[in-house]
């Protein structure tokens, strides 16, 4: 087989060298999908340009008002209705609410990810606890909050319940994937052994994906941030988001926008170092 | 010797729990999340939702238009990753540590990145309001410039990932720049570049939803205006088709994924 692949291969490039166009990979499944996926994404971008509602917008115009916007907002940035202990105590509170849902999330998604990975438990469980980690994920993170606002009232308990809805989906589909990893020879040593379902879980399986989980936990931190902000400005969360909401909406102060933005950018890179590191000393270690 | 490492891990295992504990509460003041409300609200929210949170035979009739605006969101969302993803190439390929063409434009193009990537999109589309009003086009563009910063990372570590043996192979036949990118680079990562096209295809539209709600367009704003005026049955059909545009669109994502991964 492999030695017919290879004459063919020659008696291909000698068809090239003679002149005869061949073409350079074989036309499978693969690559028919692949250009397949890129010509129709390419042709629904063109037809989305054509169908949007512009509302006589003119883009030039915009397009210019947006770089002098960018301009003033990064270059001028001031803070007008509130101190600068203000805006650091409303990131505090960002971080918070970021904090208890990634807490909360992790404890709940440990639990449903043991039952969750086809290794540790039976295929029926995985397959429910999966495909309800699909729905959650459907709903985006806002109307999950301002679904439960109905019930607990707009504020930081809504978010936090809300928000975690999200983490413990996303979760539950990292942590499971890397229990799923545990060879099968370890578990099955366990089990010969006499260890019960729970030992193997916490003796065997969390340790020895504990540096995956980690990663994964810090990088659900970093994204839960981003969602706490949007959270403030959308569904009054409160925080830094609701700050940015309100010079935005209310108070129409670009330059307030901009010093904004600034606490926000210095947190989530502040964040993304640190998960670097993080990583490499887990990688190290 | 072997109780002293137990002890001493027992001891860092109690040491980080009473942290968390500390961080947890003092979270828990400075949010005024209140435990107690919090876990009664979700019996309470389970309840309301049974009683109001489905739709009617009333609310179906504006499902024509609910569709109209999911399928303007569903546009802005895939058009928005797609364009993303060239410019997200072209700064991935100069940035990346194995095709960057020299250091210093390396770094530019990293910097770059790691700002759009860390403004949030709630953010882009609050700053961008201001120009382009409450047409797509805000929605686009706060969404075109997260796609952008995210894709740039994701792409540059597929590269870096990808392609370091055959890019240093081609080099020493002595292969030029533009032929090593054409014939190595972009082939050997298109199906992981695809892979996280799709991902942010997907992700745009969650996104898209909170846009929506932020700028008053798409189908987070359809939500926002009958969630506003109490129409809950309305708003849980809004709900129940973003459910399956997501759904969808994650089925046929890994479909692609399946066969060219």
């Amino acid at each position: 087989m492999e030695v017919k692949e290879q004459l063919g291969n020659v008696t291909a490039s000698a068809d090239h060298l003679l002149g005869k166009r061949m073409p350079a990979k074989p036309l499978n499944k693969a690559a028919i999908v692949t250009r397949l996926t890129l010509f129709i994404l390419a042709a629904l971008t063109v037809y989305a340009f054509y169908s949007f509602d512009y509302k006589e917008l003119d883009f030039a115009d915009a397009l210019l008002g947006t770089f002098a916007n960018l301009k003033t907002i990064f270059l001028e940035p001031h803070l007008k209705h509130f101190s600068f202990g203000h805006a650091l105590y409303q990131v505090m509170i960002t971080l918070g609410l970021a904090f208890l849902t990634t807490l909360f999330g992790a404890i709940i998604a440990v639990l449903f990810g043991l039952l969750a990975a086809r290794n540790l438990s039976s295929k029926r469980v995985s397959i429910v606890i999966k495909s309800m980690v699909a729905f959650i994920r459907a709903v985006p993170t806002v109307l999950w909050v301002l679904i439960f606002a109905v019930a607990a009232g707009l504020g930081s308990t809504a978010a936090v319940i809300g928000m975690t809805f999200h983490s413990i989906g996303y979760l539950i589909k990292a942590y499971s994937e890397s229990f799923e990893e545990l060879d099968r020879g370890v578990i099955e040593a366990l089990q010969a052994s006499g260890a019960n379902w729970w030992q193997i879980a916490f003796q065997a399986v969390i340790p020895s994906s504990s540096t995956y989980m980690i990663s994964w936990t810090f990088l659900r931190f970093e994204i839960n941030f981003a969602v706490a902000v949007a959270m403030g400005a959308a569904a009054g969360a409160g925080g830094i988001g609701f700050d940015m909401f309100m010079a935005s909406s209310f108070y129409l102060d670009m330059r307030e926008i901009g010093a904004i933005t600034y606490f926000i950018l210095a947190v989530a890179i502040t964040l993304e170092v640190f998960a670097a590191k993080i990583k490499r000393k887990l990688k190290t270690a | 010797m072997q109780a002293d490492i137990f002890a001493k891990k027992k001891r860092n295992t109690l040491a980080f729990l009473l942290l968390l504990g500390a961080v947890t509460i003092l979270a828990m003041i400075i949010t005024e999340y209140n435990a107690l409300k919090g876990f009664a609200s979700i019996p309470k929210a389970i309840q309301w939702g049974m009683a109001n949170f489905y739709p009617t035979a009333e609310s179906l009739e504006k499902l024509p238009v609910i569709l109209d605006k999911l399928q303007e969101t569903l546009l802005v969302s895939i058009a928005a990753a797609t364009a993303a993803a060239v410019f997200a190439l072209l700064f991935s390929i100069l940035g990346s540590n194995t095709t960057r063409v020299n250091a210093f434009f390396g770094a530019i193009t990293r910097g770059i990145a790691t700002v759009f990537r860390n403004i949030d999109v709630a953010a882009w589309a609050l700053i961008l309001l201001f120009s382009f009003g409450q047409s797509a086009l805000t929605g686009y563009f706060a969404l075109f410039f997260g796609s952008f910063g995210f894709l740039t990372r994701a792409f540059t570590e597929t590269i870096d990932e990808v392609s370091g043996d055959s890019v240093e192979a081609l080099k020493a036949t002595g292969a030029g720049y533009f032929s090593i990118i054409f014939q190595s680079v972009i082939p050997s990562s298109i199906p992981q570049l695809i892979s996280w096209i799709l991902f942010m295809i997907e992700t745009n539209i969650r996104s898209a939803t909170l846009i929506g709600l932020l700028t008053g367009s798409g189908i987070g704003f359809t939500f926002n205006l009958y969630y506003k005026s109490l129409a809950y049955d309305t708003a849980s059909l809004v709900v129940v088709v973003i459910i399956a545009a997501i759904l969808l669109i994650e089925y046929a994502s890994n479909y692609v994924r399946k066969v060219i991964l």
